[in-house]
């Protein structure tokens, strides 16, 4: 009977695709959140798993800030490509524009905030009744609390104290017309988790996740990259160091961490090392209140 | 390395989320802004003491009152083991979301205040353990510093618990003393316990053996999706994907569709894309069968030799979770795993205590957090075995059709 044995890593990959089935079945029109960094990249490959030999059934959509890494945006197409999934860009600079909204102000000015209004225009848009994301519980006090399947209602909103009871593996995601539901397939993997996976499976990721020579501002101890998307001060130390990037997101709003590690053996080792969180290392925009992430979520947020 | 869900149950004032905490933090798993983020917000800064409890309480209105109230998940890991913890909420008017975070527990750690001993909660917390079948049963007796480490006290309190599990049919319990906010038993033995010669909280989650937990036994399958990529070079494709529920499939197998009960034989058997010999729970795959038979999401694929139930008039204990009460003649939606069909509830027989195991007689209505024993009919035949047989093709959820809510627990029997 040995022989019949899951590793832990095995185990979230079953329950993974179980979720992504569950999905294609229960929703009429799915859609996958896509930002170009691992976790939605590891997405993608479990969908791919999920609907074998059949294609993923669902498109790719890419809210897009406009502050994106270059190479992130080069990694999205070439994948959607590889999968041969639809890729559905829509821009929070046109959201901007046609809804007449104030641009942020500051030194590092970030659209993230503003993705939520684009993302809602999408939803409704492609009248999608179900959103993928690639959220995790470890990743956040907020997140560690949301369902797989969370129940959204027409604005978009979670109520924290509302949601449905979750049990087993069984999904209940039926809704009303105009609710939706975002479905997070990997909340039960950890950041190392996702490494060991990528490593393990051999996913390939853009390459800042590993160690490259850039530009960088260093402000309160974190390390931001320089774009035309900063602004400049004149006290400010700019330099080039040795860097990668932890997780992926809005160049305003992702900070960069020194390291030399070059392969993902290298990038894991560190991770194990580290004893700083994710988050805590990398986001300048959850630093602002003990609360940021529920008050976003509950706004809409993914 | 493997992995280990469990569930922490306990009162307001047990500890229990002190006891994460200080898992947590001693196995070397919180990281420095997590911290310092606590140690911001504990309240009496005493000698360096930060308050561990404020890791696990996620929700602004949790960490104003001080309470937990709802399952957070908390994920750690050692050289041994990943572990995923369901922090429950104790209070009774949480049992629904004590449920929610057990459903899928390998084991629980019923915290114990060793100056209160076995209360009405532990009962509580005992009864829904064994309701839900949970393998493995650690009793924490916790602020054992509070007692001065007293022997005494520990063995009255694990005298107290054995009658209790007796009565519940509780199996493989492990009682520790402990001192959550001290760190007594938690990751290292206690130099303060010297008369405990058990394992330390840590070791026991480390080493409890799970293997035998999945049901390898009797096969069980249902369909989720039907694959059929009608490209050029996979024409006649026609996939039947889904989690395995319990037992092995293996490439030839003879195989019955239920609730139809046409037969086939396996052609293919895939995980992942990749062809397999065989295939085994907890897997996701995809079965291809040798006929071309009606097969379609709800479905059940089960070996010949060995058949689960099929009927549409069940008798099943349910956990009430909505505000609006379950009334005898309502009608609902069951979902059992992949299959959902119209039901109604026929009639409801008694209420359990579950502060006692208790049948009572029904009056008016059935509240929440109430655990029922109901007969269901469905609009057609759902394909399970017991509960207490195999859990996961024994569980279900009722869904009210007008407010798409997931109302109650189902334990099929």
């Amino acid at each position: 009977m040995s022989n019949y044995h899951l590793d832990y890593l095995e185990q979230l990959e079953s329950e993974s695709i179980h979720i992504f089935r569950e999905i294609a079945a229960q929703f009429e029109r799915p859609a996958l959140l896509f930002s170009g960094g691992k976790d939605s990249i590891t997405l993608v490959h479990l969908a791919k798993k999920a609907f074998a030999p059949g294609k993923i059934p669902f498109p790719l959509v890419h809210v897009d800030t406009g502050h994106n890494f270059p190479e992130a945006l080069a990694y999205r197409d070439q994948l959607a490509g590889e999968v041969n999934a639809t890729l559905i860009v829509r821009k929070v600079e046109d959201t901007i524009r046609e809804k007449k909204l104030t641009e942020p102000k500051g030194k590092f000015a970030s659209r993230n905030w503003l993705q939520t209004y684009t993302l809602l225009d999408t939803i409704e848009e492609f009248k999608f009744d179900a959103c993928i994301g690639g959220a995790r519980r470890d990743e956040e006090k907020a997140r560690a609390k949301e369902r797989i399947f969370s129940v959204r209602d027409e604005f978009g909103q979670w109520d924290p104290k509302l949601q449905r009871p979750e049990l087993w593996n069984i999904y209940n995601g039926r809704i009303h017309k105009g609710e939706n539901v975002r479905v997070f397939p990997i909340s039960n993997w950890t950041e190392l988790d996702i490494w060991n996976y990528i490593r393990k499976e051999n996913i390939g990721l853009p390459s800042i996740y590993f160690s490259h020579d850039r530009e960088v501002i260093e402000h309160e101890g974190q390390l931001v990259a320089m774009s035309d998307y900063v602004r400049v001060d004149e006290n400010d130390r700019i330099s080039t160091r040795k860097v990668r990037y932890r997780t992926v997101g809005d160049m305003t709003c992702t900070a960069a961490v020194e390291s030399s590690a070059a392969n993902l053996d290298q990038v894991i080792e560190e991770i194990i090392a580290t004893r700083v969180s994710e988050r805590g290392e990398t986001r300048i925009d959850d630093r602002v209140t003990e609360a940021a992430m529920e008050d976003r979520k509950k706004n809409g947020y993914f | 390395m493997d992995l280990l869900r469990f569930i922490t149950a306990g009162s307001v004032d047990d500890g229990k989320s002190t006891l994460i905490g200080r898992l947590l933090y001693d196995s070397k798993n919180i990281l420095i802004d997590q911290l310092e983020a606590i140690t911001k917000q504990t309240k009496n800064k005493e000698a360096g003491v930060v308050d561990l409890a404020l890791l696990t309480d996620g929700l602004r209105a949790e960490r104003e009152q001080g309470i937990t109230i709802d399952v957070a998940y908390r994920y750690f890991a050692t050289d041994k083991r990943k572990f995923i913890i369901a922090d429950a909420p104790g209070h009774v008017q949480y049992t629904r979301n004590m449920i929610t975070g057990a459903s899928n527990a390998n084991l629980i750690i019923i915290l114990v205040d060793a100056r209160q001993g076995v209360v009405e909660q532990t009962r509580r917390h005992s009864i829904i353990a064994s309701l839900l079948k949970i393998p493995h049963v650690v009793i924490a007796i916790n602020k054992m510093d509070l007692v001065d480490y007293s022997q005494d006290v520990y063995n009255n309190i694990m005298i107290d618990y054995t009658e209790v599990a007796k009565q519940l049919g509780l199996k493989d319990i492990t009682y520790i003393p402990i001192s959550a906010l001290n760190g007594d038993n938690i990751v290292d033995r206690s130099s303060q316990i010297g008369w405990y010669d058990g394992k330390a909280l840590l070791d026991v989650l480390e080493e409890v053996k799970i293997d035998s937990d999945t049901n390898l036994t009797d096969a069980r399958f249902q369909v989720q999706l039907v694959i059929r990529p009608q490209t050029e070079d996979l024409h006649d494709y026609r996939g039947y994907a889904g989690k395995i529920i319990s037992g092995v499939y293996k490439k030839g197998d003879r195989v019955t569709v239920l609730p139809a009960g046409t037969e086939s034989t396996i052609a293919t058997l895939e995980v992942a894309g990749r062809e397999v010999e065989e295939a085994f729970a907890p897997q996701a795959v995809v079965i291809q069968l040798a006929d071309d038979v009606d097969v379609s999401r709800g479905d059940s694929i089960v070996l010949s030799d060995n058949k689960p139930r099929v009927s549409n008039e069940i008798d099943a204990l349910l956990c009430w979770m909505d505000e609006k009460p379950l009334q005898a003649g309502n009608k609902y939606y069951i979902q059992h795993n992949s299959r959902l069909v119209r039901a109604v509830v026929r009639t409801i027989e008694y209420k359990l205590d579950v502060n006692s195991l208790q049948q009572q007689p029904v009056e008016d209505g059935v509240k929440l957090n109430e655990v029922v024993k109901v007969k269901i009919k469905t609009a057609s035949p759902l394909v399970f075995d017991a509960y207490d047989n195999i859990g996961m093709n024994g569980n279900a959820i009722l869904v009210d059709e007008t407010s798409n809510s997931t109302v109650a627990a189902v334990l099929l029997q």
